[in-house]
C-alpha cells in the first residue's frame, strides 16, 4: 500500500510542477536558514568539556574596599594574586589551577624565521588534568617546579610542529622573551570550545600555545594580556607591570567531584572570607559565589547576542515558510475533491486517504529537508569565509545533520495534517454529484 | 461593488484566508522588525568617528629586548627610541604628519578614566564623567585630521612623557566638544579647568575638537561613545603605535615604505602584515559585525517576502481555478472583465488588511520582547505604516496576475459543465 500510495504521491506532484517546486523551494529556504542559525548557536553555546564540565568550578569572593559597596552585587570576576595563591596552597578541592593569560616573543634561533609573538598561559600543574589536556609528548611539570619557579614550558602541537617540525621535542630548550626554557610537554591539539577557562582573552579565543608556571612568571614579569579591575588606589599595570594588590586579574579553577563537595568548598570560601576579614585584608561582609562551567558560561553571556537573534529570525522564517506550505498543500488537496470523492466511493476509508496525503506532503517534506541540508552547508560555508573568531566552528555535526531532517520531516507532515484531514472531510457523494 | 458577496465567499475558505492573513501577518511583524535592526546598524556603521579618514593609517609595533618601563631610566630609553621612531617616519616622503597615540576611534583598545569638576573625586562617584584618553603628541591634530572649534592646539611644549604605569598631572587637555557640553553646559570650556581620575591637580581646556569617538564601540562605551579627551603625553613602554597621515594619493607608497624605514632605525622589533594598517581596514574589521548582521537580515527579508508573495500567488490561482464556473456566470449575467479584475482585487485587500492588523499587534509585541531581551529601542511608526504599505502593495502584486487570468474567462463557461 505504501508503494501505491508513493506513486500516487509522485503523480500528483509531477502534474503540478510549478506549485510543488514552490512548496519545496520553501520548505528548503525555511530549513536551510533555520539549520545554518540552529548549528552555529549550538556549536557557540556547546559544552567545552562534555561529561566534566559539571565538577569544574569557577569561585568567586569579594576582596574590594567599602566604596561602592550594594547589597546583592556580584563578586569581582577574577581573583588578586594574594587570594589566588592562598586558595592554591589550601588545596581544598580535588584539583585546582591559577591562571592568567599573556604574550611573548619567541626568539627561533634560526637564520630563515623572524621572533615572533605566541600567545601564552601561566598556570599551575593542576591546569592539565583538570582540563582534560592531551599530551602528544611528555607531561606536565609539578607542583614542586611550581614553588621552585622553574622554566619549564609546555607547549601546543602547532608550535611545536613550527619549531621542531613535530618531532618530540622535550627535554630541548625554547628562547622566549629572552630566557631559555626547558620543554618537559607537549600537547596535542586541544582547543575547548568557548574558551571558557579564560573569557578576558576571548570567548572563542584558540588555546594558547606555551604553557608556563604562573610564579616564574610573576618572578619574571613577563607580558600579560587579558583584563584587570582594580579599587582604590590599585594600578591595572600594562605590559610587563604586574597589577598590585588591589587588582583582580586571576582565574581560579577546581575540581570537585561530587555535590557535598561543592557545598563543602563553598562554606570554605565563606570561612575563608571571614578569616581574611578579621584579619584585616577584607571589608566586606562574605559574598561568595561558586558557578560550575555551564553556569559561568550562562552568567558571562558568551554567545554573542547576534548569534541569538540570527536564530530567532531564521525560525520566524520558517514558520512563515511552514504556514505558506499549509496554504498550498491545502489548496492542492481541495482542488483534488474529486478524486478522492471517486476512490471514497470505491470504498477506501478516509483512514486511507489521510495516510496517501500524508505521505505526498511527507516527500514534500523529504526533499525539502534534502535541499535544506544542502543550502545549510552552503549557509555553514558562507559563514566560516567570514572573519569572526568562531567562523572556524561553523561545521555541521552528526546530530545536527539528523536534526535537519527529523526537523524537516516534522514540520510538513505537521504542515500536511490540517489540509489532509480537510480533504478527508469531503461526503464523496457530494463530490461526485456536483461534478 | 458590495462586499457582501466577497465576505460571503471568503466564508466557504475560511482555512485559506486564515493561512494568508496569518501569512501576511507574520512576515510583516519579522520583516518590520528586521529592517528596523538594519536600519539601526546601518545608522551605527555610518556615524562619523570625527578623523578624517581618508589617507590615514596606523602603524603598531613592539620592541624585542626593550628597557622596562618600570624605572626612570628604562622610561627615558624607551622614550628616545619612541622619539626616534616618529623622527624616521616623519622624514618619509609623501608624509604629512605623525602623531603617537595609544589608540585610535574604532580601534577597540582603551584607556578610559573620568573626569570631574572637583579635585580629588571618587571614581566613578557623582558628577563624574567617563571619558576616553588618547595619549598622543603636538601633531594629533593635523594627523587625525580633528578640527578645532575653539581654543588653540597643542604646541611642543605642552607635550611631556611617562612610562605606562606612571601616574604624571596633566597640566593641558583638548576635549571633544560632546565632552565640553557635558562638563560646562553654558559653553566656552576653553581655559576652565577639571579633574581628571580623582587627581588633585587641575587639567586646563585648552582646545575643543568638534567631534572624536572613543576607541571602544562595545555597548559598554554607549554611555561615553563622543566624550574624548586629548593629553600631550607620549607613553613609553615596549610597544608603541604611531598614526600616519599621508599626502593625498600617497597612502600605498607610504605604508610600504613603513617597515623598512623602522627596521632601519632598529631590527629589534615585532612588525608583521597586521602592524601597517590602513584607517579603512580598521573600520571594516570594527564593523563587519555589524555589516554581515544587516546583510543577512536584509537577504531573509527579500526571500521571506518572496515566499509570501508567491504563496497568494498559489493560492489565488487556485481560487481562480475553483471558481470558473462562477465567473463565467457572472460575465454571462453582464459583469464586465474589470469587475472580475476588482473582485479579486478587493478580495485581497479585504485578506491583507485584516493581516496587516494582526501583523502590527505582532510587529509591536516582538519589538517589546526584543527591548527586554536585548539592546533594542522602540520601533518608530514610520517602520510600522512603511511595513503595511509594502505589504499592501506585495499583496496586489501578487494577486494581479491570477485576477487577470480570471477576468479573462469567457461568459461561455457558464454553459460547460465544470
Amino acid at each position: 500500500m505504501f508503494a501505491y500510495y508513493l506513486d500516487l504521491a509522485l503523480r500528483s506532484l509531477k502534474r503540478n510542477k510549478a506549485l510543488t517546486a514552490l512548496m519545496v523551494l520553501a520548505i528548503a529556504l525555511g530549513i536551510g536558514a533555520s539549520m545554518t542559525t540552529l548549528t552555529v548557536l549550538h556549536v557557540l553555546s556547546g559544552d567545552p568539556l562534555p561529561g566534566k564540565s559539571a565538577q569544574l568550578y569557577y569561585p568567586q569572593i569579594d576582596p574590594q574596599d567599602l566604596k561602592g559597596m550594594m547589597p546583592g552585587k556580584e563578586p569581582p570576576e577574577q581573583l588578586t594574586l594574594v587570594d589566588g595563591l592562598n586558595l592554591l596552597h589550601a588545596a581544598r578541592a580535588d584539583r585546582q589551577a591559577l591562571m592568567a593569560g599573556g604574550s611573548a616573543p619567541i626568539d627561533p634561533g634560526k637564520a630563515d624565521m623572524d621572533p615572533f609573538y605566541v600567545e601564552t598561559r601561566y598556570t599551575t600543574t593542576g591546569f592539565f588534568p583538570m582540563f582534560d589536556a592531551p599530551f602528544l609528548f611528555g607531561h606536565a611539570w609539578t607542583a614542586a617546579d611550581d614553588e621552585a619557579k622553574a622554566r619549564d614550558v609546555v607547549i601546543a602541537r602547532s608550535l611545536n610542529d613550527k619549531l621542531f617540525g613535530g618531532a618530540d621535542s622535550v627535554g630541548r630548550t625554547l628562547r622566549m622573551a629572552g630566557v631559555d626554557w626547558r620543554i618537559v610537554g607537549v600537547l596535542d591539539q586541544w582547543r575547548p570550545n568557548p574558551h571558557f577557562y579564560d573569557l578576558t582573552t576571548g570567548s572563542y579565543a584558540y588555546a594558547e600555545q606555551v604553557f608556563l608556571p604562573l610564579q616564574t612568571m610573576v618572578e619574571l614579569r613577563l607580558d600579560r594580556n587579558g583584563s584587570s579591575d582594580c579599587w582604590g588606589n590599585g594600578g591595572g599595570g600594562v605590559g610587563n607591570i604586574l597589577p598590585n594588590d588591589d587588582c583582580v586579574w586571576l582565574q581560579f579553577w577546581v575540581q570537585l567531584d561530587t555535590p557535598a563537595k561543592a557545598a563543602a568548598y563553598r562554606d570554605f570560601l565563606v570561612h575563608y572570607s571571614q578569616e581574611q576579614k578579621a584579619l584585616g585584608r577584607f571589608q566586606r561582609a562574605p559574598n561568595v559565589r561558586l558557578r560550575n562551567v555551564m553556569q559561568w558560561l550562562d552568567y558571562k553571556m558568551v554567545v554573542p547576542d547576534d548569534v541569538r537573534l540570527q536564530a530567532g529570525l531564521a525560525f520566524g522564517f520558517l514558520l512563515v515558510c511552514l504556514v505558506n506550505t499549509v496554504g498550498l498543500m491545502l489548496a492542492k488537496f481541495m482542488r483534488r475533491a474529486a478524486e478522492l470523492g471517486v476512490r471514497r466511493a470505491l470504498g477506501a476509508s478516509r483512514r486511507a486517504l489521510f495516510a496517501q496525503l500524508l505521505i505526498e506532503s511527507g516527500v514534500v517534506g523529504l526533499v525539502g529537508g534534502l535541499g535544506g541540508l544542502l543550502l545549510a552547508m552552503l549557509g555553514l560555508w558562507l559563514v566560516r569565509q567570514r572573519p569572526s573568531d568562531y567562523a572556524a566552528l561553523a561545521q555541521l555535526d552528526t546530530s545536527m545533520l539528523f536534526t535537519t531532517f527529523a526537523l524537516a520531516v516534522c514540520a510538513t507532515l505537521l504542515a500536511g495534517l490540517l489540509p489532509a484531514w480537510r480533504a478527508c472531510q469531503i461526503a464523496p457523494a457530494l463530490q461526485l454529484k456536483s461534478n | 461593488m458590495k462586499l457582501h458577496p466577497i465576505l460571503a465567499a471568503l466564508r466557504k475558505h475560511k482555512a485559506g484566508t486564515v493561512l494568508i492573513a496569518l501569512q501576511i501577518a507574520l512576515t510583516l511583524a519579522i520583516v518590520c522588525n528586521a529592517v528596523f535592526i538594519i536600519g539601526q546598524r546601518v545608522e551605527r556603521v555610518n556615524r562619523p568617528t570625527g578623523l578624517d579618514e581618508s589617507n590615514l593609517f596606523l602603524v603598531s609595533q613592539q620592541w624585542v629586548g626593550a628597557p622596562s618601563a618600570d624605572n626612570a631610566d628604562g622610561v627615558e630609553k624607551l622614550d628616545a627610541m619612541q622619539r626616534e621612531d616618529l623622527a624616521a617616519l616623519r622624514q618619509l616622503p609623501g608624509v604629512a604628519a605623525v602623531a603617537p597615540t595609544n589608540s585610535l576611534p574604532l580601534l577597540n583598545s582603551s584607556w578610559t578614566g573620568s573626569v570631574s569638576h572637583k579635585p580629588g573625586a571618587d571614581l566613578g562617584g557623582k558628577g563624574d564623567i567617563r571619558t576616553a584618553y588618547y595619549f598622543t603628541d603636538e601633531q594629533a591634530l593635523s594627523t587625525l585630521g580633528l578640527r578645532l572649534v575653539a581654543g588653540r592646539n597643542f604646541n611642543a611644549g605642552d607635550v611631556q612623557h611617562q612610562g605606562f604605569r606612571d601616574q604624571r598631572d596633566r597640566p593641558v587637555a583638548i576635549i571633544s566638544k560632546a565632552l565640553a557640553d557635558k562638563l560646562f553646559p553654558d559653553g566656552n570650556a576653553v581655559g576652565k579647568v577639571m579633574y581628571s581620575d580623582g587627581s588633585n591637580a587641575p587639567t586646563t581646556i585648552i582646545g575643543v575638537v568638534a567631534r572624536l569617538q572613543i576607541p571602544s564601540i562595545g555597548s559598554w562605551g554607549s554611555s561615553f561613545a563622543w566624550y574624548s579627551t586629548l593629553i600631550p603625553t607620549r607613553l613609553d613602554g615596549g610597544f608603541a603605535r604611531y598614526a600616519v597621515r599621508t599626502k593625498p594619493g600617497q597612502l600605498d607608497a607610504v605604508m610600504r615604505a613603513v617597515a623598512p624605514a623602522l627596521y632601519k632605525v632598529t631590527p629589534m622589533r615585532v612588525l608583521d602584515d597586521d602592524s601597517v594598517k590602513p584607517f579603512s581596514e580598521i573600520r571594516a574589521k570594527a564593523y563587519r559585525a555589524d555589516i554581515g548582521m544587516a546583510v543577512l537580515m536584509g537577504v531573509i527579508c527579500l526571500i521571506l517576502l518572496c515566499v509570501t508573495a508567491a504563496g497568494i500567488v498559489g493560492l489565488t490561482s487556485f481560487w481562480v481555478g475553483q471558481r470558473h464556473r462562477q465567473i463565467g456566470v457572472r460575465r454571462a449575467l453582464g459583469a464586465r472583465k474589470i469587475d472580475i479584475l476588482h473582485y479579486f482585487q478587493i478580495e485581497n485587500l479585504l485578506i491583507a488588511g485584516v493581516g496587516v492588523v494582526l501583523g502590527v499587534v505582532l510587529a509591536v509585541g516582538l519589538n517589546m520582547w526584543l527591548m527586554t531581551h536585548y539592546e533594542m529601542t522602540r520601533i518608530p511608526l514610520l517602520y510600522v505604516v512603511t511595513g503595511v504599505l509594502a505589504m499592501l502593495a506585495i499583496g496586489q502584486g501578487a494577486v494581479f496576475v491570477p485576477a487577470r487570468r480570471a477576468s479573462n474567462v469567457p461568459p461561455v463557461e457558464a454553459t460547460r459543465a465544470a
